[in-house]
């Protein structure tokens, strides 16, 4: 059987989203960003918004996102993305606005940032992909970089004692009131990138409804970062992620679950 | 309608930033020139221009909404004073990168460190040199009194939009603090969103309609083009050079001597000059309006003229550097300022004037820098 005839209109599962450009994706194959960027931009295609969407890049693996999503975006320094979501949300109310961050932007050196436009209650998007660990650098200690966890800055593992343990962002975003939705999602099974989807539609149409900060925690793996191969490292997502960074929704239409 | 009122520089310039239809105000409070945003959030600007207006939780943030405001088109404005620049300069640097136009006012206080919060102009080697990472200028105006506080103001966006560069407004405690009558212009409207996607979609991230997206970036990996972007920010300075240098002569025409001053200085230094010419020394002055781009030629051409040159600043001896280099060491160039925030007295400037260039000035010695306090 020739392989065009298993991939069928019927047969698909996913496909490229057209607000994808053609641009060779810069991340690790196995790694969850690609899937996060399809599954944005399928949103944004689908609630036929791109002419009224800004997207704000960060500083880390996702820094060109730009390439590769086909929408106007600008690229923020680092940790600062939710600074220039708020000016950007604030000088143009009826856009859609939103953010793509990883942890060591979104909950190291931009955590002032973050929290002040959550407690602000900005009408924008955050989309946080925690991986725990600084991809882009090559494998420094992130705030979220599990205990005992092995990094190039915590070669022995993290020790609790003398770094502090890791940062549970969104539980602690999710007790602001200006935060209207939090939800921790995954992207490494089909069942869990159409939860995340549903997500990340649920977050726009909040800004349609100007409902203020909806904030999307992605736990992915880094295969690279973690040195392990794609199959493996799901796995380990899944029984050493997850243990912590629990999935499911942790605050909705503005009711703390 | 245009207007005089009695106003504090910080005041004015508040003001004057409604009036310009400034889009976007976003600031950290820091003595002295926390009556910017106090002004700002008096005047409801929301409801009298739909200007917004917004506290921010840091300078780091700040001046990345004003990146942010500026990304889009919007004519975006930030005001601090020396440590909260100091704060500021990874985003000044971030806006000069991606050639995002704006505007920055530094109210400058002593330093460094906490320093003082009395007026200083120890801040020029951080606003002409760059001042943050990698290779970038600023274009520097330097008011001189309450009514250029109001006027540069849409003078700085006029040049940030005409280059998409970001401008500094480098004022310092004393020009931001003191009360001068001032000419306010008449309200000018905001421009609407279809006007401003029409004028700026070229580059202005909006939404992408009608049009391939825009994209605001600072980042090149690639080397060649990284240095071209460089170049492309070093044709706008030059440009700068050629077109918007800005400064003032007074009684230069026949002076032997000259003092060198902007700001504050400036002022004081006027009357420096009153003095001396009431006792018969002829001492011209040049103020530099713009410290970015410096009126090199100017200086060069007055070196010719007068037998010295004093520099008089309130800081420990910065500017003096870019004159020297300017007259190319033809004519002796000295400094004369105070710091920690003692604001130089007009009989001080003449007596610096007179014991450091007029009794030294015809020997050519080669002592060009020597303690300016005593």
């Amino acid at each position: 059987m020739d392989i065009l005839d298993i991939i069928k209109p019927e047969n698909q599962v996913f496909c490229k989203s057209r607000l994808m450009t053609d641009a060779t994706l810069s991340y690790c194959p196995g790694c969850g960003h690609g899937t996060a960027h399809n599954l944005t931009m399928e949103v944004i295609d689908e609630m036929g918004i791109v002419e009224d969407t800004i997207g704000v890049a960060p500083v880390g693996c996702s820094v060109l996102a730009y390439d590769f999503m086909n929408i106007d975006m600008t690229q923020a320094a680092h940790g600062r993305a939710p600074a220039v979501a708020t000016a950007i949300a604030r000088t143009w109310p009826e856009k859609y606005v939103f953010t793509y961050q990883g942890d060591g932007d979104l909950a190291a050196i931009g955590t002032a940032e973050t929290i002040h436009t959550c407690n602000r209650g900005e009408n924008i998007v955050i989309i946080f992909v925690n991986n725990g660990i600084y991809g882009m650098t090559g494998g420094q200690m992130a705030p979220t970089t599990l205990a005992g966890m092995r990094s190039s800055t915590s070669p022995y593992g993290r020790e609790i004692e003398t770094m502090g343990s890791p940062l549970k962002i969104t539980e602690l975003v999710a007790n602001l009131p200006g935060v209207y939705y939090a939800t921790r999602q995954a992207v490494h099974t089909h069942k869990h990138v159409r939860k995340t989807k549903k997500a990340i539609r649920k977050a726009f149409e909040n800004i349609r409804l100007k409902k203020g900060v909806s904030f999307i925690e992605i736990v992915s793996n880094c295969n690279s970062g973690w040195k392990m191969n794609p199959v493996e490292s799901n796995a380990w997502m899944e029984e050493n992620m997850f243990a912590y960074f629990p999935l499911g929704d942790i605050k909705v239409n503005g009711k703390l679950k | 309608m245009s207007e005089l009122k009695l106003m504090k520089g910080n005041e004015a310039l508040a003001e004057a930033a409604i009036r310009a239809g400034v889009d976007a105000y976003f600031g950290y409070p820091i003595t002295p020139q926390s009556e910017v945003i106090e002004y700002l959030m008096s005047q409801r600007p929301e409801k009298r221009t739909g200007m917004v207006v917004l506290q921010a939780e840091s300078e780091l943030a700040a001046i990345n909404m004003v990146y942010g405001a500026a990304s889009t088109g919007k004519k975006a404005m930030t005001s601090s004073s020396s440590p909260g620049i100091s704060l500021k300069l990874e985003g000044i640097s971030y806006l000069a990168g991606a050639e995002l136009p704006a505007v920055i006012v530094n109210v400058v206080r002593g330093g460094p460190g906490l320093g003082t919060i009395q007026p200083s102009q120890a801040d020029y080697f951080q606003s002409v040199k760059g001042g943050g990472h990698g290779d970038y200028k600023l274009y520097v105006l330097a008011p001189s009194s309450v009514q250029e506080m109001a006027d540069f103001v849409e003078d700085a966006f006029d040049i940030a939009f005409k280059y998409r560069a970001p401008v500094l407004i480098l004022s310092d405690g004393l020009i931001g603090q003191m009360m001068e009558k001032v000419t306010l212009k008449d309200q000018k409207e905001r421009m609407s969103n279809e006007e401003l996607i029409k004028k700026y979609g070229n580059w202005a991230v909006t939404g992408k309609k009608d049009r391939e997206r825009n994209i605001i970036t600072s980042l090149d990996l690639q080397s060649e083009k990284m240095e071209a972007r460089v170049h492309r920010l070093l044709k706008k300075y030059q440009q700068m050079e050629k077109e918007d240098l800005r400064f003032e002569k007074i009684h230069c025409e026949d002076a032997e001597y000259l003092i060198v001053a902007y700001g504050s200085s400036a002022r004081i230094s006027q009357k420096a000059v009153e003095l001396a010419r009431a006792k018969g020394i002829k001492v011209g002055l040049l103020r530099p309006i713009t410290l970015f781009p410096f009126p090199k030629q100017q200086l060069l051409d007055l070196a010719a003229q007068v037998k010295g040159i004093l520099s008089v600043e309130l800081n420990a001896g910065q500017m003096v550097e870019d004159v020297q280099l300017a007259v190319q060491h033809k004519v002796p160039v000295l400094h004369f300022g105070r710091t920690g925030g003692i604001i130089h007295t007009p009989e001080e400037i003449l007596e610096a004037l007179e014991q450091k260039i007029i009794k030294n000035g015809h020997t050519r010695h080669h002592k060009t820098r020597e303690s300016s306090l005593l």
